[in-house]
């Protein structure tokens, strides 16, 4: 009897989780009154586990980590449950006491490596304060060899570097230098990856899993991709509206979701999806609106050309000099009429530079465009303005694509009165009209952008695209800033559109998993380069390249094999 | 063990919403409506605009406020008199009524200090926005101009401007105004030309360029109207700023006539009396610091409702 109730001591305590969080609340306190940012969440993470918090933005999943670090922002406090830090309750815990755990105990890697490396002090001097505030050897030796743990080479002479002397990659690198630093027993990493190129981001997660399984450190990994959680954690911890509404091991969860957000996040996420998003007209179902004469009856001739297209640009190099720079070299393409083609790469591909061209914000330093059989570099006057009425943008950043000085109405209306199409009435009336298309109601009219999501600025973005009846949009990462479910929201409305008026989408992104969902074509960039052309199919079938294959393999949880069913 | 388990929550606890659904339990928004939202509850702006209206007032209305004439009535048996019946702040060295003075020195000041804003609103706006929006040459020349006039300090600058004869011998409400403004707007210029530069790159501003929009208009429809809010900040401010510059030159001679009403030439004039009767120098440099104070208030209650920082919902 003593024996048993000995043993089953000690297996508690072997068991016992290095962090377990109990029915954890959170409130804010803003202007506008309390505001119950996590409502109840709860957790447990065992030593050496991996467990991923998921959930679209405003879930709390950042929130909770915050807590659990004992960094909240100045108005947000802790109003229930527990957080139990290897046993200790940390909820309420000291200022002084999170300080001693901070950096030993519990390490954190941020978000954002562009903003949370000081630019004023070298990296060495930014690892050196972690260790010298933890009690640890601090010599130019030690500092180089917890960069050099974090995989980055020839650590003595990075670490007499400036942040501005890294790229991104790098400088995640030497968050998580800083975060492992202190062999801490936990690490939160708040979306590590999310502002990185799929390739590093890759690798940065994979030596990120080898140093913590070396040191025996759990991670809880916040991130808004599925695919990533399931494919990097043990467990999958699902956030929706201040709640923990599903949790369990990863394969399990992602194969058998219970919850009906759970099943939505895994029907939309983008990564697991295995084919193109099709309208309901390509489904099969038969509906009169949805066939326009127009769109059926042209000739699907190839509406844009690109030929040989160059964009070269000075380098300032101080002292009068410059040197040339590249940015788009030799690129070649044609797009059909009433089909998607994605031009796919990483940061600095130059596939935004293809697009600006395209768009004629700026000119190539040779090569041709041909739009409609026409060279765009010579339009000028009355054709440009009509150009611009046939060819529209849609940009990445939704919170800054529309002007927040004008309301919807004047917004989506700005491009009729500037062409100087119908009257006051009819205008008014062909933006109740394009509302309705991008399924928003008419309400938002009076509204202004700061009152609506991303997802909803994007979807007036889209409006004003459509406005003018264009032929051509180009979408310039534009659903890139967007929550797993509200992107597939926007990708399906883009389809359906397409189907339905004909559109002819040229498609930039850097995301492969959004490629497969909306892409007939695919232009593979590199470094100015076109590496290889294709359709979707052929592209992500048989990759004919190192680097298509490397950009493929990198995608988040493409590996994890899902029924049918789900995908 | 706990650690596998699946945990499924009941649905009832979250019930699962339209993706993305259009809040619409609140009245819409502007910039504007916002901000006069968070102002109209602000005790700062509440005092400041009060005391604003009141000075107002008087400036339009001295009429209201005292029947004493402030410059034919002076009686010099009533030099350096205190306050009677009727003349409760007492008399100046010249016999006159220091209470009537004050009331009718506000409308010079206010006219100054509105007119000088008004003025550098127009140059300093103008040219930050056109330096700031097509930069090169042009904002090369115009940094250059700025920096002349920045260089100058504001009394050196209009003690050799009032010096030259056409000032000298037309001193007015105008050549006071026409000094301040000289003086005063490349910092409007600098300010505009800043937050027109950080709005010219917006993506609203390039995707109205590939609407149709031509590039002058893009720069009157788009950037300006979101490059205003420091503009009227620091306009607010400076109205304060130019009152004290008013008074200053007026103070040293080289600022308004001695016909026109004004706290700076009633300050100055009391400088000589203020050992035997201090109160006379206090009645309009108290007007003149109140007035400032109101306005300097009003700049940062404004300062802090446009504040974008403070829009986010």
């Amino acid at each position: 009897m003593t024996t048993a109730t000995v043993k089953i001591e000690e297996t508690a305590i072997q068991d016992r989780p290095i962090l377990e969080i109990k029915d954890l609340a959170i409130t804010f306190t803003t202007g506008a009154g309390e505001f119950k940012a996590v409502k109840n969440a709860h957790l447990s993470i065992m030593p050496g586990e991996t467990v991923a918090i998921v959930g679209e933005s405003g879930s709390g999943k950042s929130t909770t980590a915050l807590a659990a670090i004992g960094l909240l922002p100045g108005n947000g406090r802790v109003t229930g449950g527990q957080i139990l830090l290897d046993g200790e309750d940390i909820a309420h815990a000291s200022e002084r006491r999170m300080i001693e755990l901070r950096g030993s105990h519990i390490g954190m890697v941020p978000q954002d490596p562009m903003s949370n490396l000081n630019p004023v002090w070298k990296i060495g001097y930014q690892v050196r304060e972690t260790l010298k505030a933890n009690g640890r050897p601090d010599g130019p030796d030690d500092v180089a060899r917890v960069l050099a743990e974090a995989g980055l080479p020839d650590a003595h002479r990075r670490a007499r570097q400036y942040p501005h002397e890294f790229s991104g990659g790098m400088r995640q690198r030497a968050l998580i230098a800083i975060g492992l630093s202190c062999a801490p027993k936990l690490l939160i990493a708040d979306e590590p990856t999310s502002a990185l190129d799929v390739t590093v981001q890759r690798r940065i997660l994979d030596h990120l899993e080898k140093m913590t399984t070396e040191l025996g450190t759990s991670v809880l990994l916040i991130t808004h991709d599925l695919g990533l959680a399931a494919e990097r954690a043990d467990k999958v911890v699902v956030m929706y509206q201040g709640n923990v509404v599903e949790a369990g091991p990863s394969l399990e969860l992602l194969r058998n979701p219970q919850h009906p957000y759970t099943k939505r996040l895994v029907e939309s996420a983008p990564s697991l999806a295995s084919r193109r998003i099709q309208s309901a007209k390509e489904q099969g179902v038969e509906a009169a609106d949805l066939l326009v004469p127009a769109a059926a009856g042209r000739a699907r001739d190839e509406v844009l050309q690109v030929r040989n297209l160059r964009k070269v640009y000075k380098l300032r190099q101080g002292m009068g000099q410059s040197t040339d720079f590249a940015a788009v070299d030799d690129v070649s393409f044609s797009v059909k009429r009433g089909t998607t083609t994605a031009i796919v790469g990483e940061s600095g591909s130059g596939k935004s530079t293809v697009a600006k061209m395209v768009l004629r914000l700026e000119s190539p330093t040779e090569g041709q465009i041909i739009f409609d059989g026409v060279d765009t570099a010579g339009l000028k006057g009355k054709e440009l303005f009509t150009f611009r009425r046939r060819v529209q943008p849609i940009f990445q950043d939704p919170y800054g694509s529309l002007d927040p000085m004008y309301n919807i109405y004047r917004t989506i209306e700005e491009p009729l009165r500037i062409h100087k199409i119908g009257d006051a009435a009819s205008r008014e009336k062909k933006v109740r009209e394009l509302l309705d298309q991008v399924a928003l109601p008419q309400g938002t009219m009076q509204r202004y952008p700061n009152e609506l999501s991303g997802g909803q600025r994007q979807r007036v973005a889209i409006a004003r695209a459509l406005a003018l009846d264009p032929e051509v949009i180009i979408c310039d990462e534009a659903v890139s800033a967007l929550d797993v479910l509200v992107q597939a929201q926007v990708l399906n409305l883009l389809t359906e559109l397409q189907s339905e008026l004909g559109l002819t989408y040229l498609f930039i992104t850097h995301d492969l998993a959004v490629v497969r969902q909306i892409a007939d074509h695919v232009c593979v960039m590199e470094k100015g380069k076109l590496v290889e052309t294709g359709t979707t199919d052929d592209v992500f079938d048989a990759p004919q390249q190192d680097y298509t294959r490397a950009l493929l393999n990198a995608i988040p949880g493409a590996s994890l094999l899902l029924p049918p069913a789900v995908a | 063990m706990s650690n596998t388990k699946h945990f499924v929550a009941p649905v009832e606890e979250t019930p699962l919403l339209a993706t993305d659904s259009l809040r619409t339990d609140q009245a819409p928004l502007s910039l504007w409506a916002d901000a006069w939202r968070k102002l109209r509850r602000r005790p700062m702006f509440i005092i400041s605009s009060l005391m604003i209206l009141f000075l107002l007032f008087v400036a339009f209305f001295p009429g209201a406020f005292t029947s004493v004439d402030p410059n034919n009535n002076c009686q010099l048996s009533n030099s350096e008199a205190g306050p009677t019946a009727g003349h409760p702040f007492g008399f100046t060295l010249q016999g006159c009524d220091v209470y009537a003075r004050v009331i009718h020195g506000t409308q010079a000041s206010l006219s100054v200090g509105v007119l000088s804003v008004l003025c550098v609103l127009v140059i300093g706006v103008t040219l930050g926005a056109l330096a700031g929006y097509y930069g090169g040459w042009l904002d090369a020349v115009l940094a250059r101009l700025g920096d002349i006039f920045f260089a100058l300090p504001l009394v050196l600058g209009a003690l050799v401007i009032t010096q030259l004869p056409l000032f000298r011998e037309n001193k007015s409400v105008w050549t006071v105004v026409f000094v301040i403004s000289m003086l005063a707007w490349p910092q409007m210029a600098r300010i505009t030309r800043g937050a027109v530069i950080e709005v010219r790159n917006a993506d609203f501003v390039t995707a109205a360029r590939s609407l149709g929009v031509s590039r002058f208009g893009a720069l009157v429809r788009h950037v300006l109207p979101n490059a205003l809010a420091p503009v009227i900040v620091l306009a607010t401010l400076e109205l304060g700023v130019f009152i004290v510059a008013e008074a200053t030159l007026s103070f040293l001679g080289i600022g308004l006539p001695a016909s026109v009403m004004s706290w700076g030439n009633d300050i100055s004039a009391a400088n000589a009396s203020i050992r035997t009767n201090p109160s006379i120098l206090l009645y309009p440099a108290g007007a003149l610091s109140i007035t400032v104070l109101s306005f300097i208030m009003l700049g940062d209650a404004v300062r802090d409702a446009l504040d974008p920082k403070s829009r986010q919902r």
